[in-house]
């Protein structure tokens, strides 16, 4: 019985312990992706998911259109988008930032911004909960020191109604 | 009562672990790192270069230890690196100018799509010294190397004299690297004496 206790105890901290660390990991990485609300339509119909980004402070990554064929963009893609169908993304306007690392300013995403997703429920799509899944790859730089380009996923939940 | 114990110890053990992957993550791994000044550190306290075995552009395979004897500005690049890329030329001057002195640069490039980009930036950029495709475990064998550019002075004894990690003045570098060619220069002259 008491071993029983012992190991729940136990467990329940290894659980705390691992949150932390993911909770702490995604909020200090140089980009993080916040909660994304859920989205609902009827089939056929058009909707959009907001996905709320943030850059680190002090950080920026190259844009979806970045200012040299070498840099490396921003870029979200949908790998399965379930019973939607994955329309155009909207990416914010870029700010143009000039570093001491390039002659002329670099097409840049820095703080928080949101990118916008049109989908359009399948025409077929059965009614119900779903997750459309994504990757958004991204490279961040600060003035001086670059970052190896990371992808990381992106879970938009919907329900068709 | 035992068992209560062990819960205890493991509690505050897991608390620690935790307090260390907070310091790691905030000061260790995703601040932004200082531009470290020349720095050369004196001979007691330098460690060994970590050995390694990667292809150049000709496929041919180059260990560290073939450049035991020079003075090597071991460089870890990639082509999407904006500061990488000012440094380069720098340290294509500098193999020009030293490498009759017993000096060497050699290049680790860390992109993930190997010479399909790199070639073309080597050949676009005129780099005159050896390049080779890196990989984790080479990163990994000098200290993670996430942070590009990281740059290391390896004295003609295969240990590490200095690191700059991030885009570094180029006195600083030059004066590291005479600093060390200097130093071998001493050496001789003394054993000649």
């Amino acid at each position: 019985m008491a071993s029983n206790s012992c190991w729940k105890r136990l467990t329940k901290w290894l659980i705390i312990a691992c949150v932390s660390w993911a909770v702490l990991a995604q909020a200090t990485a140089h980009l993080s992706v916040g909660a994304i609300s859920k989205v609902a339509g009827k089939r056929n119909a058009a909707i959009e998911a907001r996905i709320p980004v943030a850059i680190q402070p002090g950080f920026h990554v190259n844009s979806n259109t970045p200012s040299d064929d070498y840099l490396i963009p921003l870029k979200l893609k949908w790998t399965a988008p379930g019973a939607l169908e994955a329309g155009q993304i909207a990416y914010p306007k870029p700010s143009q930032e000039k570093y001491d690392f390039a002659e002329k300013p670099l097409s840049v995403f820095t703080g928080n911004f949101d990118l916008v997703a049109h989908f359009k429920v399948a025409p077929t799509a059965p009614a119900g909960p779903g997750v459309a899944t994504g990757k958004l790859t991204y490279q961040a730089c600060n003035s001086t020191t670059c970052f190896p380009p990371k992808t990381i996923d992106i879970n938009v939940p919907y329900t068709v109604q | 009562m035992e068992s209560g114990l062990i819960v205890r110890s493991i509690r505050i053990l897991l608390i620690i672990l935790t307090a260390a992957l907070v310091g790691w993550i905030f000061y260790g791994r995703s601040s932004p790192r200082p531009v470290q000044a020349a720095g050369v550190k004196p001979g007691k306290d330098r460690h060994d270069a970590p050995d390694f075995a990667l292809k150049d552009a000709a496929g041919k395979v180059v260990h560290l230890s073939d450049y035991k004897g020079k003075v090597v500005l071991l460089d870890f690049w990639a082509t999407w690196c904006g500061p990488c890329r000012i440094e380069i030329p720098w340290f294509t001057e500098m193999q020009r100018k030293y490498k009759d002195e017993g000096f060497a640069v050699l290049g680790v490039s860390m992109d993930d799509e190997g010479w399909e980009v790199v070639k073309p930036f080597l050949s676009q950029a005129g780099v005159n010294y050896r390049v080779v495709i890196g990989n984790d475990e080479t990163a990994q064998m000098y200290g993670g190397v996430d942070a590009l550019p990281t740059t290391f002075l390896i004295d003609r004894d295969g240990k590490i004299a200095a690191v700059h990690i991030a885009l570094t003045d180029k006195k600083d570098f030059e004066d590291g690297v005479e600093q060390l060619l200097e130093e071998a220069n001493k050496v001789a002259d003394n054993r000649v004496r």
